[in-house]
């Protein structure tokens, strides 16, 4: 195996943890890990350098929006036995960070996950997402703020932000 | 130069945590947090948040690489096949058809369950709404219809008995499905409400139940053994509809698929 396979073999791992967290659905997250790994196979000639890490996340990124904006005509999908009330300990922790994370507009869970759960610098996600570092800590600061108010029961009124 | 008079900002909050902030500000930044218990409320609940999202999905990145995902396979495979999954995922999503999945191999199946779900809900809204012609067997030949379904679909399918439920068979029909015909058998109670199974060969062997609303229909998927079921019925009773689809999948479980 080449170098430039290896580098996306150490990959898949994390982007399988962050297409979990983005899609909060195992099977949708796989078949997003998928298409972002036939879809660098493919480039792989094109690829000219540079940061594999953020360039695999672009791609999911995008594939991601790109599944969103065509369900938004479609039935929503869930897990049916997700929404179990009797879990207790770190299991209902973990669901309510799960669900606080489900009503994120698509962009800002995206630049939560990105730094707190893979590391990435607000450079990166800014390169990522196509966006101006100061519209990334923004979206940061607008997760962070929805999300503590979501654990702690209240739900805060729902902006539409760009 | 900086100075910890200067007040410091909700940004500079962000970049402390996410050691973004340069170096010569961090102890201003804790300064202030020892004065500031708001704000050091603040900062402590995005590191309590980051705690949590590691320890609810840093288990995923644990997990064994499924096989599906092996870049080896996946470099492996033709390369008409290679575009053909992504063509086909772009075709799906767009078109929610099954136009996109013919023709392509028994390897992966970018959510199939989505695919097989979207046909059995179309089903179900055309068919429910018929009045005379409902079903193309009706219940009263029940044992021929199941041996006509179970030849076609190349798998036994013995229509449920719902009678607890308070649903009696109507009959059922033969569709084309996502990738091999598919068995669809309509219910019915007293009051009229129609419940609809629609039952194919499945690319995923095994899944847990997902739900899908659309318009006033509901629908619970699930696939056992390589076997998918979707079934339909009104969304205003999501209790009802789980009752039923309990009932279908603890006899297709006893039959054996």
């Amino acid at each position: 195996m080449n170098a430039f396979r290896e580098s996306v073999e150490a990959m898949i791992p994390a982007l399988r943890r962050y297409a979990r967290a983005l899609t909060r659905d195992a099977d949708i997250a796989d078949d997003l890990v998928q298409d972002t790994l036939v879809r660098a196979l493919r480039s792989e000639r094109l690829f000219l350098g540079g940061d594999i890490r953020s360039w695999l996340y672009t791609i999911l990124t995008n594939l991601n929006r790109n599944r969103r904006r065509s369900l938004a005509r479609k039935p929503q999908f869930t897990e049916f036995f997700d929404t179990a009330a009797d879990a207790s300990g770190t299991e209902a922790e973990g669901r309510d960070i799960a669900r606080a994370l489900a009503t994120l507009p698509e962009e800002q869970r995206s630049v939560l996950l990105l730094v707190t759960l893979e590391g990435l610098s607000y450079r990166e996600v800014a390169d990522i997402q196509g966006a101006p570092i100061g519209t990334v800590m923004s979206r940061l600061a607008r997760a962070r703020a929805h999300v503590k108010t979501s654990i702690e029961g209240q739900r805060p009124a729902l902006r539409r932000v760009k | 130069m900086t100075n910890s008079n200067i007040p410091v900002t909700e940004d500079e909050l962000h970049a402390f945590v996410d050691n973004e902030l340069p170096t010569e500000r961090r102890a201003d930044v804790e300064a202030w947090l020892a004065t500031h218990p708001d704000d050091a409320e603040r900062v402590h609940s995005w590191r309590t948040m980051a705690d949590e999202l590691h320890a609810r999905y840093d288990r995923v990145a644990d997990e064994a690489v499924p096989k599906r995902l092996e870049l080896e396979r996946l470099a492996r495979q033709p390369q008409r096949w290679v575009y053909g999954a992504v063509a086909a995922t772009l075709v799906a999503f767009i078109a929610g058809g099954a136009a996109g999945w013919i023709g392509r191999g028994a390897a992966a199946s970018p959510s199939s369950f989505q695919n097989f779900t979207l046909d059995a809900l179309e089903a179900h809204r055309l068919y429910v709404v018929e009045v005379r012609h409902p079903v193309e067997v009706d219940a009263s030949e029940r044992t021929h219809m199941q041996q006509w379904l179970s030849k076609r679909v190349g798998y036994p399918i013995k229509a449920p008995e719902l009678d607890g439920a308070g649903l009696k068979l109507v009959g059922g029909r033969l569709l084309p499905g996502p990738q091999a015909p598919a068995a669809f058998l309509m219910y019915e109670s007293p009051t009229g409400e129609r419940f609809t199974l629609y039952t194919s060969r499945a690319a995923t062997p095994n899944t847990q139940m997902r739900y899908a609303t659309r318009a006033n229909d509901g629908a619970l998927y699930w696939a056992d053994r390589g076997v998918g079921y979707v079934l339909s019925g009104p969304d205003s009773n999501k209790d009802r509809l789980q009752q039923v689809a309990r009932s279908v999948y603890d006899q297709t479980e006893k039959a054996g698929g």
